[in-house]
């Protein structure tokens, strides 16, 4: 039950920010599986492992190489499918505690946190670049072989 | 020669109009700098450069002539995705020997001068939605779905509202946390909510700026470090006035 309100709600969320962004409107329902899927690889793994920035890598990942994909098929560029798939994955929440830490005069507390904000948005930067290098050498062994 | 003269810079203008287009909607500064130089060279220009920063572009071309420079300054952006595809596609059909010169320019110009975006109230009902369901998303109950909601919404709607009359972006993101703040302190204070910090954190995400931190990060890590900097300060500075919006409000508590 609990999956099932995550799936739904990260799907509409990640659509209706395709709509802020002004994705063209095609777009925004592929826009949502790609959010949904991102989302749920996030939940799952964060949830067994415990570690968010190694869930946020790897859902990083599959938004990533499935925008890559989208993208070629489509023929539009890839930052519409990546852009609306890694907002979920965006630490705003942390950022959010981190600024109200340092408003309570709590600064360890909020340089902890800032620290773990610089590590998500730096693993979602990662997993971006790792999987655009990945598909340039599937692309170059493709083309090595033909 | 006054000929080739000429197309040369109508050239330059063709492919710095769709570098700003494109810049000003959000595009990737590798993929600007990708698409002048594919267009130029579709034209003839085998050699071009081109420095892209999120304030400015500079393209030079190469040629039998002396080289030309050109500079476009880049005084507002915002995220319209729908203009990077159009841009994008216009860019591929001049690759592909589609379209000559002169209806490339037409069709840019028509393209900077359309507004493309959804309606005004489509904007906010979209910003409405996402906050709560941001706010699942984040772990909240399903209580709190409402005046999540509500709160995302007409913070949102603040947001743009100032952004019409406040030109500086930080002022209309620190008056419109300040709402959100405000809003949802006062539905917990009646009942209508449960967990504040919940509330909070689902509505600030449509204005919290994931992509400006991603892009930048990605921008360094590429190597254009000027433009991966810039952009830095810039998230940097929204991700402050959201902060101390809420936190102005916080600390009245």
């Amino acid at each position: 039950m609990d999956i099932i309100g995550q799936l739904v709600t990260s799907f509409i969320a990640t659509a209706a920010f395709g709509v802020i962004f002004n994705a063209p409107k095609e777009t925004l329902v592929k826009c949502g599986f790609v959010g949904m899927g991102g989302w749920i690889i996030y939940y799952i793994a964060e949830k067994y492992s415990g570690d968010s920035v190694l869930a946020t890598l790897g859902a990083t990942l599959f938004v990533g190489i499935v925008s890559q994909e989208l993208a070629k098929f489509y023929k539009t560029p890839v930052i519409i499918f990546s852009v609306a798939g890694i907002i979920p994955l965006v630490p705003g929440g942390l950022a959010y505690d981190t600024m109200r830490n340092f408003v309570e005069d709590d600064y360890y507390q909020a340089l902890a946190l800032g620290a773990k904000v610089t590590l998500l948005s730096g693993s979602i930067a990662f997993g971006l670049v790792f999987s655009e290098v990945i598909n340039q050498v599937v692309r170059r062994i493709k083309r090595a072989n033909l | 020669m006054e000929n080739e003269k000429t197309r040369t810079y109508e050239i330059m203008e063709v492919c710095l109009l769709a570098g700003k287009i494109m810049l000003q909607s959000g595009g990737e500064t590798y993929r600007v700098e990708d698409t002048m130089m594919r267009m130029a060279a579709a034209f003839g220009i085998e050699n071009s450069h081109s420095y892209v920063t999120p304030t400015g572009i500079i393209f030079s071309a190469e040629g039998a002539e002396p080289t030309k420079t050109k500079l476009i300054r880049i005084l507002t952006r915002s995220t319209d995705l729908k203009k990077v595809a159009m841009v994008n596609s216009i860019s591929r059909r001049i690759s592909s020997g589609e379209l000559d010169l002169e209806s490339a320019l037409t069709l840019l110009k028509e393209l900077d001068s359309l507004n493309v975006t959804f309606p005004f109230m489509v904007q906010v009902a979209a910003a409405s939605i996402a906050s709560g369901c941001f706010m699942i998303m984040f772990r909240g109950e399903w209580i709190d779905f409402i005046p999540a909601m509500l709160t995302g919404g007409v913070g949102y709607f603040g947001f743009l509202y100032f952004h019409r009359y406040i030109p500086i972006k930080f002022f209309s993101e620190f008056l419109a946390s300040f709402i959100i703040g405000l809003l949802s302190f006062f539905l917990v204070k009646i009942g209508a909510g449960q967990q504040l910090d919940k509330i909070i954190i689902g509505s600030v995400m449509t204005l919290v700026p994931g992509l400006l931190v991603t892009n930048a990060v990605r921008d360094l890590m590429a190597g254009h470090l000027v433009s991966g900097l810039s952009k830095g300060a810039e998230a940097f500075l929204t991700a402050f006035a959201i902060g101390s919006g809420i936190a102005v409000v916080l600390s009245f508590l």
